[in-house]
């Protein structure tokens, strides 16, 4: 028991976000009397928080860096789906390209202030703050004050659109159901596989009777989730998108030599230099991901709303951070996981998703977001000094 | 019975998993120095911080007495009103204040409300510096001060809240023998005055020197307090304490080969990196070979960390000019990685803040200077990592609970040894080590002594930083002596001693002011 207690401990802030995020949706099920759940309502959640999420993925890797904050991703997303706008509307240019070259822009953008941040040694709150400043500009200056609308259906497609079924049975969407059984299955093997590694280097596991409850409860949210989903249109085409840039930045953070030498950085920069990580690199290439990141968030958003909008993008760079902090990165850099960002910005999704039902007005429903984010770094800078003294 | 200023009784300490302190008994004389010894981790300093508050009552078991009467600490804040002030190893100052605002910060010389009397913050200020021999403008900004001075400050901080008992962690560890001297004449003539010292030190011969008493712990138990009287008290005698047993020789003895020279630096100049008209090292040549041990001896700021750093990937300076040869033939180490790639190691002298990543787990840190040899296609296989990370824990005795115990957790000896093992898996033919057992206990310097041999043995070529003479003396086979970023001597080991390296740079020195 004491060492199920010990493992939990060292995992705390992790666990405690997920139970919020469960306890978070099961008081609003309650109080919105089931609307929470219903299977549009949850294809509403994502794709309204879609572009939040790829933001904090973006975001998380800059605040792995030593607490670096992004604040241009909002004005960069605007500017990207503006331009997008205008290269179809405007310029009559074929959907894939206009997107192609507008990620294009996001990641040259991004090269633009990582050269400032990681060769030029401007801070990078400042850099950034500029650019959220002259892409803001920008993006007024080629919409000229007015919005672009309505964009063709292929655009909308990646924001709004449903992955096609491939059999209909009985108004139940069969893919929804067959991947959630395939997720599950993959989800098992992994974990059964990490599992018997620790096991080999005779490393702490969870008691088997708790893992088999784990697996159990993680298998049945999958499962749940895909049903849901499968009553309504399908699976968002958004979600899969999102699904498959977590899959590829876990892995890129946790498995691979760059992932690696990013951890390494946020945590000590001097010992990590003096070991070979090539520092300024790594500072210019988080900051060109996170330019790449926020022009797929850019055109992600202006498909949803089927138009581009001078003011489009504002504040996402104040979710995105907030995202990455619930999740539990650190602000000095080098803690933080994908998953964390992403459970931080669910949290917050569901908390404004919530809220509207339930009719609270959008300024208080700012007032207790903040309230949110406070109370999550709080308690994580109060378990820490805890568990030093103790 | 004598009548002690301070009594801890019966103190008891646990961190979850370990006992650091086991029923500890210490009685301190008034108006003596009593000096504390014991290897890293042994409970020397959480004793110090249960004693000043920094743990506070109830985290420990047992009863402190301060001048017969009992204390229960909550925070440091109660413990100095008893007159209990303690100074850490890294300094409280604040670097962009002056010497007067430090010594009064947070105990402020007010006139009137919340307003500073400057007069009087002022003269109470040069009063003090007087009384300890500080011979700087009150006005001074602490970042402008060298460490020796900046420690006088911390005792003159302490010494202005009425302190009784002054405790010094490691008070000299950061500082050249001068300083040291100054210090402790300092602490002796404190005492005099009727401050009881308290002083933590690895040094013994300072130890020895000074105190009036001398408590040896061990694995969180008292072995010995014994009183310094003259001739009983020796080295050995206290590091047998220490450790448990008596080390005879304190540097162990290797059989190697030295082979042909492996590596050349020749006319080596370097320049400030701050200021390009500086130059910092002036047409420095110096060779390794095969299986050598080279010592780099001299005071700090000669310029040797600068030297091994800007050979290291030009990891320091600018308008770096000089060559670099290695098996003969020449090589342009441009960055870090060049370095690695080249088979040049660089151990650096400061562990926590550029050697090691304290948040991250043994394993990683020692698999970060190698990550490609064992990864596939960027992808890292954890399974190998954990593999070498067991195998140099086991190599190298890292004293863990297991590999995946974070960095920040170990002693100094085994983060050193984490620091090695990370070295030594990127399979490096040349190592530059900077003071390799700085802050480290004896019985883990000699485990460092045994690797720096059993990498001689297999045919390693080692360049050592130390501030240590008895050290340098004791493992090298060739001393360069460096002052003022010159190479000054080159002494073979059968015929140095301590007095011809000091000698080297005295009269250097010389030749410079002439």
């Amino acid at each position: 028991m004491n060492k199920l207690y010990s493992t939990l401990r060292g995992n705390l802030r992790q666990y405690v976000m997920i139970i919020a995020l469960v306890v978070v949706i099961i008081f609003f099920q309650i109080v919105t009397q089931g609307v929470l759940l219903k299977p549009l309502n949850i294809s509403n959640i994502i794709s309204q928080n879609s572009y939040v999420l790829i933001l904090a993925i973006g975001m998380l890797l800059c605040i792995l860096t030593g607490g670096n904050v992004d604040l241009s991703v909002g004005s960069v997303a605007g500017f990207v789906g503006a331009v997008s706008a205008v290269f179809i509307l405007k310029m009559d240019m074929p959907v894939i390209w206009a997107i192609l070259i507008s990620l294009a822009i996001g990641i040259a953008i991004g090269a633009w202030q990582g050269f400032w941040i990681a060769y030029m040694g401007v801070p990078a709150f400042i850099a950034t703050l500029a650019g959220m400043l002259i892409f803001r500009g920008l993006t007024m200056v080629i919409l000229q004050g007015t919005s672009l609308a309505p964009l063709p259906a292929e655009y909308t497609f990646i924001a709004a659109g449903f992955v096609p079924d491939i059999a209909n049975i009985a108004g139940i969407n069969f893919l929804a159901i067959l991947s959630g059984i395939i997720a599950t299955i993959f989800y098992i093997i992994g974990e059964v596989k990490n599992r018997n590694s620790k096991k080999k280097y005779n490393f702490e596991v969870l008691p088997f009777r708790m893992f088999v409850l784990k697996i159990a409860a993680i298998s049945l949210v999958i499962n749940a989730f895909t049903y849901l989903l499968s009553l309504y249109k399908g699976i968002p085409a958004v979600l899969i998108l999102v699904v498959i840039l977590v899959l590829i930045y876990s892995f890129i953070t946790t498995k691979t030599i760059p992932g690696r030498h990013i951890y390494a950085f946020g945590g000590n920069p001097k010992a990590a230099k003096l070991s070979g990580v090539k520092t300024k690199q790594v500072l210019f290439w988080v900051y060109v991901n996170m330019g790449f990141l926020a022009a797929l968030a850019g055109i992600v958003f202006t498909g949803r709303l089927n138009s581009a909008t001078p003011k489009s993008g504002q504040n996402f760079e104040m979710d995105a951070i907030a995202s990455c902090y619930i999740g539990g990165a650190s602000t000095s850099g080098g803690v933080g996981t994908v998953i964390g960002a992403i459970v931080g910005g669910l949290l917050m999704g569901i908390l404004n998703n919530g809220m509207s039902i339930l009719g609270v007005k959008i300024d208080w429903q700012q007032a207790i977001k903040g309230f949110v984010l406070l109370a999550a770094v709080a308690f994580d800078v109060y378990s820490k000094s805890k568990s030093r003294t103790v | 019975m004598e009548k002690y200023i301070l009594e801890m009784k019966n103190i008891t300490k646990e961190f979850p998993g370990v006992k650091a302190l086991d029923n500890v008994n210490l009685q301190i004389l008034p108006r003596h120095i009593h000096a504390i010894v014991g290897e890293n981790g042994a409970g020397k300093s959480t004793l110090m911080n249960i004693l000043s508050g920094v743990y506070p009552y109830g985290t420990y078991s047992g009863e402190i007495y301060v001048e017969g009467e009992e204390c229960r600490f909550k925070d440091i804040k109660e413990s100095e009103a008893k007159g209990i002030a303690i100074i850490h190893q890294e300094l409280a100052l604040v670097p962009t204040l002056s010497i007067a605002e430090n010594v009064f910060l947070g105990n402020e010389q007010t006139g009137r409300g919340m307003v500073i009397d400057w007069d009087k913050t002022r003269t109470k200020s040069i009063e003090m510096l007087k009384k300890v021999g500080l011979k700087e403008s009150i006005d001074t900004r602490v970042m402008d001060i060298g460490m020796g001075k900046q420690q006088l400050v911390e005792i003159i901080k302490a010494l202005s809240k009425n302190v009784k008992i002054l405790i010094l962690d490691e008070p000299t560890a950061a500082l050249n023998d001068e300083d040291s001297k100054h210090l402790l004449d300092l602490l002796v003539g404190l005492k005099e005055q009727g401050i009881t010292c308290i002083i933590i030190s690895h040094k013994l011969n300072e130890v020895i020197s000074v105190a009036d008493e001398i408590t040896v712990i061990r694995d969180g138990a008292i072995i010995e307090t014994m009183k310094n009287e003259k001739e009983t008290v020796t080295e050995n005698r206290i590091i047998k304490g220490m450790v448990g047993r008596e080390i005879k020789d304190r540097f162990p003895k290797r059989n190697h080969k030295i082979g042909e020279i492996r590596f050349e630096v020749n006319n080596w100049n370097v320049y400030d990196p701050k200021d390009s008209t500086r130059r910092v090292l002036h047409n420095i040549s110096i060779n390794i070979r095969r299986g050598e041990v080279v010592g780099l001896a001299g005071l700090m700021g000669s310029g040797r960390t600068e030297f091994a750093m800007s050979v290291f990937g030009k990891s320091y300076g600018q308008k770096i000019s000089g060559t670099i040869k290695k098996d003969g033939h020449k090589i342009v180490l441009n960055n870090v990685n060049d370095a690695i790639k080249n088979g040049i190691a660089y151990a650096t002298e400061d562990r926590k803040s550029a050697g090691l990543i304290l948040i991250d787990d043994i394993k990683r840190n020692i698999s970060l200077s190698s990550l490609s040899k064992i990864s596939k296609n960027m992808v890292i296989d954890e399974n190998k990592e954990i593999k070498v990370g067991e195998e140099y824990r086991e190599k190298l005795r890292i004293r863990s609970s297991s590999v995946l115990q974070k960095a920040g957790q170990l002693s100094g000896g085994n983060q050193q040894k984490v620091v090695f093992s990370k070295w030594i898996f990127s399979d490096p033919d040349i190592l530059l080590l900077d003071e390799p057992t700085r802050g480290i206990d004896v019985g883990a310097k000699y485990e460092i002594y045994s690797i720096i041999n059993e990498l001689t043995e297999s045919g390693k070529s080692i360049l050592m930083i130390s501030s240590e003479l008895p050290e340098i003396l004791g493992m090298c086979d060739r001393i360069y002596v460096m002052n003022e970023g010159r190479i000054v001597g080159e002494i073979a080991a059968e015929e140095a001693s301590q007095e011809i390296i000091m000698q080297c740079i005295m009269s250097s020195n010389k030749e410079v002011v002439r």
